[in-house]
């Protein structure tokens, strides 16, 4: 097992940023991410942390998968494919929606960008190219895997559109959030989006691989005087989660690769059922499921923010309706201690009937102390998922 | 009549030494008088086809069977095999090269997986994840099947009690709706694809996810293995299933090689088998099973010895078992059917080995040089495998055959010289009679050099490194190992010969027609691969019927 070693060659794949952000990697600190390294922290969590709270945030999205769809009907496949209403997304803007198995149950749910009138741009977690073409029969569409062909930097933080600025990027104060930007900058191209995955204000900036060090270099000058400093991953989860964003294989699996039928969850369980409109035109996948869901109220649970007592983190924790914990009601997902809310907070999986912002539940909570483990019950509360939501965000 | 055994059991391979081992320490475990068991072996050492044996002086060969993965964890802790030194050693490639271009390799990684079949097609690299999650599902629904009796649905009533049923219990029952309850957890899709699943041929299993033609092909070797069906035949598909719901440390799908060859599964089986109290005879060849007022008391040897038990456990296959060892008048006098279903028992000999000593590693076209640490699979796509399987139908080898290899010393530090190499090749397909007649040297010569052949054009160079070739065909198998034309797991797994059908209507719960009658080889359920839970499950039977309680 261990002698073939020698003889396998590197597989793991360097985004075209790799160069500068192995220079600055002090902590040694990679990840995987879609079969790329990806920086888990530069050096410091929390000072990255507050780079994105404070500053201006660059992190590396390349690894993403990216499907482009084009062709005749990629529009009306698209509608087809998506929960929410196509028709109300105009060319040049990103949406953020759910897709979902014909059962209801979420494949995944990210940003789709709307480049053209039947032009569009898939960002994915998860492989998918055999269910999207499966999907797609019969529709007059090209579907095609891109995730080579663009890479990108995510800026995100309160200084990010003063480091755009200072790059010298016209019409970035116009540029609305979710709105889409493409222009050429010392015959660079580079596409602009205004969205993110910190619930901050915050840009993403894609450009050709080939200008990917020159991008860098550019927006790491510009963004000297503004607060400017790379994350990794781990920072961006603890912002992730004040954002009340979701993450695939921790807040719910895909049912693409769900190994047990009943892990699936549907956008309503997900507590993005805002994502599902039943009342647009035609059909979609998944439709006749989610309705009869909605209307018979038979979602098993839904997913809800929680504020915890003290500031021990929760993730895999059991929630319960009285203090002995006699009586199970769910489990928790994402959690962290919130440095910017100074609250413990976590997503936690309930019943309907618990989910009202404000209902007291007690919460289990096993923790690590000097080589021991500890166990402390407490008090939880019900509350809206987006625990951060600066008014920044969208101005 | 002295009765000095509780149990005889005929044949020394892994389920016989697993069921002997089983009954002794069972029966041990509920505090009451220790069963005698005797194990009787044709052969002048145990193992059967799990056997390492040195051939060519300095190299250690694993004879028949080469890899380990479906041994049931169960039985590994059940018996200590660790203590008795079984090691396995899971390993993390698999591969097809390609004389013509890129060869296919894939890995236990997930990332370097999908890294290396995109080179070939990314939409294959894709699907790969959604294939692999369905092949999951079907294993985690089967294993549960395992180490249990298969319910027979025709004996659902619990108050009828007969020869299937002999206590009127309702177990069949039960059976069934436990499997019942795990088939409806499957959810709606699954269900449905679950059904297909089990009835259709592999290539229409792969043509739904893949693309690629070889590495259709290369995912379809373990459909076809030790099966007298090609790719396109119907049942192929749970062929597959059978080689992937195996596991090494809890990791469905792996294998692995056992350290010192496959004789260190049997030997640790033995051993914990002698520990147990078990006696074993070696050179002790079973001519007849004794059967009185339709009841098995015992066996005789070919040097005309009678020995006498409460019991009879044959490891024998099925055709063998009640073709040579019962006089068709025995078994006519219970049900005249038995003598039939025997005779069309469908276990024909479909693959032959070669087993090499090298002096050095192999490189493989096409292919990295680490493939040689994990499986290589010589074919191409379904085309060939089919055209491999066409010469074999019509009564020969496969000219251009389907070559499952594997050189277990890239691992194992025991079984050769430091940097010379054993490597096991699994032929499919061989014959075990061709059209012209037996098997004679020159024909098999000439297959030795189609083999070799086809090797070298997969990795030139081969041939020189070549010191020593032992060459078997299904005829030698079964000579040597006593296997039915050589058929690796004693009778194909078609779904006709699964489950409580297997190995015949009405004996599909390791009881014989006989009274205190057992069948314990991998003719009986679930089959073969060197998974030892025919014996353990024969085992439980038996010790239900001894009234001594019930062993995991």
């Amino acid at each position: 097992m261990t002698a073939y070693i020698e003889h396998l060659t590197p597989f793991l794949r360097k985004t075209p940023f790799h160069p500068r952000i192995e220079a600055l990697m002090h902590a040694n600190s990679w990840m995987r991410w879609t079969g790329h390294y990806s920086p888990a922290n530069f050096e410091s969590v929390q000072s990255e942390y507050f780079t994105i709270r404070n500053g201006a945030s660059v992190y590396d999205v390349s690894p993403l998968i990216k499907y482009a769809i084009r062709g005749r009907e990629a529009a009306d496949f698209v509608n087809h494919l998506i929960t929410r209403d196509l028709s109300k997304i105009k060319p040049m803007q990103a949406f953020y929606t759910s897709w979902c198995q014909d059962d209801g149950m979420l494949v995944e749910e990210g940003t789709i960008f709307r480049l053209g009138e039947n032009d569009f741009l898939l960002n994915a977690a998860k492989d998918q190219l055999h269910w999207l073409e499966q999907t797609a029969y019969g529709f007059d569409v090209q579907i095609e895997e891109a995730s080579n062909d663009l890479c990108g930097l995510s800026l995100q933080g309160p200084e990010s559109r003063q480091v755009l600025r200072a790059m010298g990027i016209n019409g970035i104060d116009n540029l609305k959030r979710f709105g889409i930007q493409e222009l050429e900058l010392n015959g660079h191209w580079l596409r602009i989006d205004r969205a993110g995955f910190t619930g901050d204000l915050g840009y993403e900036i894609w450009c050709k691989p080939e200008s990917a060090l020159w991008l860098w270099d550019r927006m790491f000058d510009a963004g000297r005087d503004h607060k400017i400093a790379p994350i990794g991953a781990q920072a961006l989860e603890i912002s992730r989660i004040e954002a009340g964003f979701l993450l695939v294989d921790v807040d719910y699996t895909s049912a693409l690769h769900a190994l047990r039928p009943s892990n699936r969850m549907s956008p309503y369980e997900l507590g993005i059922g805002w994502t599902v409109n039943l009342n647009k035109p035609g059909y979609f996948v998944g439709k006749r499921a989610l309705k009869k869901e909605k209307e018979q109220g038979l979602s098993r649970h839904v997913l809800i923010g929680i504020e915890i007592e003290g500031r021990k983190p929760a993730p895999g924790s059991f929630l319960y309706a009285d203090q002995p914990g006699k009586v199970e009601l769910g489990l928790t997902t994402s959690a962290t201690w919130s440095s910017t809310l100074k609250k413990n907070i976590a997503y936690a999986r309930v019943p309907q009937a618990y989910a009202k912002p404000g209902t007291e539940m007690w919460i289990e909570i096993w923790y690590g102390k000097e080589h021991k483990i500890e166990r402390s019950m407490v008090r939880c509360w019900a509350t809206n998922r987006m625990f951060y939501d600066p008014p920044r965000k969208s101005a | 009549m002295p009765e000095t055994y509780d149990a005889i059991i005929i044949g020394g391979g892994h389920n016989g030494l697993t069921c002997a081992a089983y009954l002794a320490k069972g029966g041990e475990k509920h505090g009451k008088k220790k069963l005698k068991v005797l194990v009787l072996e044709r052969r002048e050492k145990v193992g059967g086809a799990a056997m390492s044996e040195e051939i060519y002086p300095g190299f250690t060969y694993s004879t028949c069977s080469y890899v380990c993965s479906l041994l049931r964890p169960e039985i590994f802790r059940f018996l200590d095999l660790p203590k008795y030194g079984l090691q396995v050693i899971p390993y993390d490639i698999n591969s097809a090269p390609n004389p013509e271009g890129e060869g296919i390799i894939y890995y236990s990684d997930h990332d370097r997986t999908r890294e290396s079949l995109r080179r070939h097609s990314i939409r294959d690299a894709e699907a790969y994840d959604e294939y692999a999650m369905e092949i999951s599902r079907h294993c985690r629904f089967i294993k549960r099947t395992l180490m249990m009796t298969p319910p027979d649905p025709t004996q659902l009533n619990p108050f009828v009690q007969n020869r299937i049923n002999p206590w009127g219990h309702r177990e069949d029952l039960d059976g069934l709706l436990k499997i019942g309850r795990e088939f409806g957890r499957m959810g709606e899709r699954n269900m449905y694809d679950m059904i297909r699943f089990w009835s259709m041929s592999v290539a229409d299993f792969l043509d739904q996810y893949f693309e690629t033609p070889r590495w259709k092909g290369l995912a379809a070797a373990s459909s076809i293995i030790g099966t007298a069906l090609g790719p396109y035949s119907p049942g192929t598909a749970y062929v597959l299933l059978h080689h992937y719901m195996g596991e090494v440390d809890g990791q469905i799908g792996a294998w692995g090689f056992a350290r010192g060859g496959m004789g260190s599964v049997s030997k640790a089986i033995a051993a914990a088998a002698e520990e147990a109290g078990v006696e074993i005879r070696v050179n002790a060849e079973v001519d007849k099973i004794i059967v009185k007022n339709g009841k098995a008391v015992g066996v005789a040897l070919k040097t005309g010895e009678e020995i006498f038990g409460k019991s009879v456990v044959s490891n024998a296959d099925p055709k063998r078992t009640y073709l040579k060892l019962i006089e068709k008048g025995d078994l006519d006098a219970i049900d005249p059917d038995i003598h039939r279903y025997a005779t069309n028992y469908k276990i024909r000999g479909s693959s032959g080995k070669l087993n090499i000593a090298l002096d050095g590693l192999p490189e493989f076209a096409g292919l990295p040089k680490e493939a040689a640490y994990g499986t290589v699979d010589i074919g191409g796509d379904f085309d060939y495998i089919e055209r491999a399987f066409d010469d074999f139908k019509y009564g020969s080898w496969s000219k251009r055959p389907f070559l499952d290899c594997v050189i277990p010393t890239t691992v194992d530090p025991t079984m050769a010289p430091p940097g010379k190499h054993f490597m096991s090749v699994f032929v499919q397909y061989v014959p075990y009679k061709l059209a012209e007649g037996p098997w004679t040297q020159e024909m098999k010569a000439q297959y030795t050099k189609d083999v070799l052949d086809t090797i070298e054009l997969h990795a030139p160079g081969f041939k020189k490194l070549v010191l020593h070739v032992q060459t078997r065909t299904p005829w030698d198998i079964e000579n040597e190992v006593g296997m039915t034309e050589g058929n690796i797991f004693h009778g194909e797994l078609t779904l006709d010969q699964l489950l409580f059908n297997r190995p015949f209507p009405g004996m599909g719960q390791f009881r014989g027609p006989f009274d205190n009658f057992y069948m314990c080889g991998s003719g009986t359920h679930p089959g073969g691969g060197v998974m030892g839970a025919p014996g353990a499950n024969a085992a439980h039977e038996m010790l239900k019927d001894f009234k001594r309680g019930v062993v995991q």
